[in-house]
């Protein structure tokens, strides 16, 4: 049972052992998690553009798509983060499931809010959502003339990105697909930002209740920022 | 007072169990629930019904041996064991649901009766603390600050009832490896060990089959020692430092 000092131990490498423990699982899940914070937070910062008017958007469009061969890369490193962060939840869920294979009768969601314990639907519905986001903005596949607008910027023309936003945000079903989209990433990211300092172990007692305030306030607010930009085409102010 | 218990009735850890509907009758109002439960049972035995299998020992809430999960909460309402619990927290003519803890590594004996060895273990994985042997030392020998004193104190608290594990939705054992990990690791006298005990004992905890936090901090609210679930913060820091360390080849 008592394992002898790592310095005679045999067998995986620690690393590997780690990787495979309950908390390395973890930590991976909160890493990857950190990453797509900081990757949802940027892309809202790039979206307030188009509050700056036309220019500004396609043009920030313009020097995305200018980074080639680097915008793969990124693009890649997100599906691969994307891809770890589903995989290790799994991972996990599959053992969790196996170890409490009988559920009370008598049940009581004790102090589990419904943010937590529907972590994996939200996660698994905001999946679908970044589909259909990719599907509507980027391959333009659900209205293929979204791909013909075009205007010049400084002279040269380039795609029409903020026409494109404006006319995507104009049909009302789509617009309330994507704040129910947003609402559901809220409720993942109200309860795994916090989540994510205590599984990396930087909380303790006395900061522990800020932290979570701080983050499911955090996640609100990106949820107002997000849901800003349809609701400002829904109701005219941006034309 | 009177209630109308459903408890879970199972005759072996292979056989399969249902619930069972028992009237407690004239039960005082400061009985505990382990009391309560003897009078059903003298009142069982009377009838020639085989009395309700349940765990108990100290009685006044310091082992950790009484596991019964009483209307879906491991220990019933409030803070404290099962022993600690009064009928006068129950409404008269109150249903009251018994069931034993839940949780793939703990399991059932028999009725209420649930396996917990697997703690034990957890335990031994964990190994000794070096510590003089011989005549107790001096009073104040070996220094150690109030605050840590105080953080190992409220770590040493856990009584390893296993009601964590079976509040937990994922069957996860964490907040009682962290409170040992913790107190164990703070002290001088368990220090030198620390990062080998921590890697050891939730080594020991996985392999047990105990499942993964998800932060539900369910095991924060019934653990009846009060121990707080930060504590599994810092048991996740102490393991994947420990990890790396053993990683790079540091002698644990």
């Amino acid at each position: 049972m008592i394992s002898a000092p790592s310095t005679t131990r045999r067998g995986p490498h620690p690393l590997l052992l780690w990787l495979l423990s309950s908390i390395g699982k973890k930590t991976i899940v909160a890493l990857t998690g950190i990453a797509l914070v900081l990757f949802v937070t940027g892309h809202l910062f790039g979206n307030f553009t188009l509050f700056l008017g036309p220019d500004w958007l396609n043009s920030y469009a313009l020097h995305l798509q200018g980074l080639g061969p680097l915008l793969w890369v990124i693009r890649l490193g997100l599906l691969g983060v994307v891809g770890l962060h589903i995989l290790f939840t799994m991972l996990l869920w599959k053992e969790n499931q196996a170890a409490r294979p009988k559920k009370y009768i008598a049940s009581d969601p004790i102090q589990t809010t419904v943010f937590a314990r529907t972590m994996r639907l939200s996660g698994l519905c905001v999946l679908a959502f970044i589909v259909f986001h990719l599907a509507h903005f980027t391959l333009c596949v659900v209205d293929p003339s979204f791909k013909n607008l075009h205007t010049t910027l400084d002279g040269q023309p380039v795609h029409d990105v903020y026409r494109m936003v404006v006319l995507g945000f104009s049909n009302v079903p789509v617009s309330l697909l994507y704040i129910g989209g947003l609402f559901l990433l809220t409720l993942h990211l109200s309860h795994g930002i916090g989540s994510l300092f205590q599984t990396l172990g930087i909380t303790n007692r006395s900061t522990r209740p800020t932290i979570e305030l701080v983050t499911k306030a955090y996640a609100w607010l990106l949820f107002l920022g997000y849901i800003s930009i349809p609701i400002s085409v829904l109701t005219g102010i941006v034309k | 007072m009177k209630f109308y218990l459903e408890v879970w009735r199972q005759k072996g850890p292979e056989s399969g169990g249902k619930l069972e509907q028992y009237e407690a009758n004239d039960i005082p109002a400061e009985a505990s629930f382990l009391e309560m439960l003897d009078i059903v049972n003298e009142d069982l035995t009377a009838k020639g019904i085989e009395p309700i299998q349940f765990d108990s020992d100290c009685r006044e809430g310091i082992c950790g041996n009484c596991s019964l999960t009483i209307n879906g909460i491991p220990h019933g309402p409030g803070r404290g064991t099962t022993c600690q619990l009064y009928m006068r927290k129950f409404r008269d003519g109150q249903i009251i649901t018994i069931e034993p803890f839940r949780a793939d590594s703990f399991p059932v004996e028999r009725d209420l009766v649930v396996n917990r060895e697997a703690y034990d273990r957890i335990m031994q994985a964990g190994g000794f603390i070096t510590e003089r042997a011989g005549s107790a030392p001096d009073a104040n020998s070996v220094p150690i600050p109030k605050v840590v004193a105080d953080v190992a104190m409220d770590a040493a608290a856990c009584i390893g009832c296993g009601a964590c594990a079976a509040a937990c939705p994922n069957g996860s054992a964490m907040l009682f490896v962290s409170a040992k990990v913790t107190h164990l690791g703070l002290l001088p006298q368990g220090k030198p060990e620390n990062h080998r005990r921590v890697l050891n004992m939730v080594r020991q905890m996985d392999q047990e089959g105990f499942g993964n936090c998800s932060n539900y901090y369910a095991c924060e609210a019934v653990c009846p020692a009060g121990i707080p679930a930060s504590f599994i913060a810092r048991m996740n820091r102490e393991f994947s430092f420990a990890s790396l360390k053993e990683s790079v080849g540091v002698p644990l």
